[in-house]
């Protein structure tokens, strides 16, 4: 790989980390409107809305930095880049097609998950620094979600490592057959919603719970730091997304077209799995902090490690 | 190795090292959580460089990921002012033994490790994957292996036994200590 071709990767990779989420967002604004009876935003830009996300950007841009008086100012600055870095750092392990990984890594599926785990400790930082019962008891939900759903999300994880016989993500996509999609269902439902807990999105949004503790960890950010979240957000279900793809749906593979096109069939299941992520908050209400531990602990754990088993199984006598 | 890699080698040695004095000289105590992420985090770039991959990415998932994110939650859940807390300090005496005791300690790792290790010379060809790592736990040490995990699984019981309610006998520190 030389530099000149490293930099057109890493210049694409940065379009896509900008223009992805603001795309989900978009998609958000008008699927839920529409799921609501609602049009969503119709004038910025002219056309339904399409430039919303373009101007909100702006107006978070000319807004001020606000620093509350009791807070510790170090921390409080540098949590938004913690929440947003680690996204960035997966979506470039992402193959996107056949060897159009940015970096590649012999053990992508791991280092995926230890980076993911680590923007969690973004919130927790933003929460703490603020001076505010209301955010740390955010940050506090968000800290004690994680903890939770870690352990189903790299169980799941693991059974397609094993079903596959390997840590590298562009492995496990050439391992993958159709037939898997059955093989690894449970594994695959598991890893979407241990997801979506890890990324606080609803039905798992008690950390930003708006009618309780008025966004959690993110109530005294305002302007660009408060857009970071934000960005951090939609980055997280696009990573989500991209990672579902990638370990459970085949990744690049579709039964035509995919000579070349393999990044398109990517983007495609990427941006689906992203719809029912947006799907799911609005149908489904929030989960009261019990439901959401015995979700984990009582339910997802013992599947996972059924799922384990079952791939096991299939893997020897196979 | 290259000079290159012996440079950030070198920094991230550097980097571990501040940072986890800073961990201990710190008068902020969700600081020291902070800089403990730091420091957990430079070792796993020495690992790295010293071509065990694996280990790494196990380090950044298991103590930045989880330990430190437990840390910060039972700070946070118990007291985490911010700002200098003044009772975070400790008497000269005090300093003085525990800084004897890490030295004695670290002293004593070193020798281990250059009397275990003098004469290595890491392969740069190859990658301390999985593979290499599954290969010698699971064949030349499993047995040590098992063992931990039987000892791991009695801990995990035995933390699920003390923190129950509902079975007669279990909780009973906490009567003893004046009930809830």
């Amino acid at each position: 790989m030389s530099v000149l071709d490293l930099l057109l990767r890493l210049v694409l990779l940065l379009a896509c980390f900008l223009v992805l989420p603001l795309v989900v967002g978009q998609i958000e604004h008008k699927a839920m409107a529409h799921m609501q009876s609602r049009l969503g935003p119709m004038y910025a830009g002219g056309f339904h809305g399409w430039a919303q996300l373009v101007a909100d950007g702006v107006k978070f841009a000319q807004k001020e930095d606000v620093l509350p008086a009791a807070a510790d100012p170090w921390v409080f600055r540098l949590a938004p880049a913690l929440a947003l870095l680690p996204y960035l750092v997966v979506l470039a392990l992402i193959p996107v097609g056949a060897g159009q990984a940015v970096v590649s890594a012999d053990v992508g599926i791991f280092l995926v998950l230890a980076v993911m785990g680590i923007g969690i400790i973004g919130t927790v930082m933003a929460g703490w620094a603020s001076a505010n019962k209301f955010s740390v008891l955010g940050a506090l939900r968000a800290a004690a979600q994680l903890l939770s759903y870690e352990l189903p999300l790299v169980l799941a994880a693991a059974s397609v490592a094993m079903a596959a016989g390997t840590l590298s993500l562009p492995g496990i996509v050439e391992a993958w057959r159709p037939w898997w999609l059955l093989w690894q269902l449970p594994g695959a439902l598991i890893f979407l919603v241990a997801g979506l807990a890890e990324l606080s999105r609803s039905p798992f949004d008690m950390p930003v719970a708006e009618s309780e503790i008025i966004f959690g960890a993110y109530t005294e950010y305002a302007g660009l730091r408060f857009a970071l979240f934000l960005l951090a957000e939609y980055a997280g279900i696009v990573v989500l997304g991209a990672l579902t793809t990638v370990l459970f749906l085949g990744g690049w593979k579709w039964p035509f077209l995919v000579g070349g096109l393999g990044w398109l069939w990517t983007l495609v299941k990427t941006l689906a799995v992203a719809f029912l992520v947006i799907w799911l908050r609005v149908s489904l209400p929030r989960l009261r902090e019990d439901q959401l531990q015995r979700l984990a602990w009582a339910w997802l754990v013992p599947l996972a490690l059924v799922q384990l088993m079952i791939t096991g199984v299939v893997r020897v006598m196979g | 190795m290259n000079a290159a890699v012996t440079v950030v080698f070198a920094l991230l040695g550097v980097l571990a090292v501040g940072s986890a004095l800073l961990v201990v000289t710190t008068r902020q105590v969700v600081h020291a959580a902070l800089w403990l992420v730091v420091a957990l985090g430079a070792v796993a770039g020495c690992y790295l460089l010293l071509r065990a991959e694996f280990v790494a990415w196990v380090q950044v998932l298991v103590y930045v990921g989880a330990v430190v994110v437990l840390l910060l939650f039972a700070l946070m859940l118990t007291k985490a002012p911010i700002g200098v807390s003044e009772d975070l300090d400790a008497g000269l005496a005090q300093r003085v033994v525990a800084a004897m005791v890490a030295l004695a300690t670290g002293a004593l790792l070193v020798t281990v490790l250059v009397d275990g290790f003098s004469g290595e010379v890491i392969d740069q060809g190859a990658t301390g994957g999985a593979p290499a790592i599954g290969a010698s736990v699971f064949r030349s040490w499993v047995l040590p292996f098992e063992v931990l995990s039987v000892l791991l699984l009695a801990a995990l019981v035995g933390a699920i036994v003390l923190s129950r309610r509902d079975v007669p006998g279990a909780g009973a520190a906490d009567s003893v200590a004046g009930g809830r």
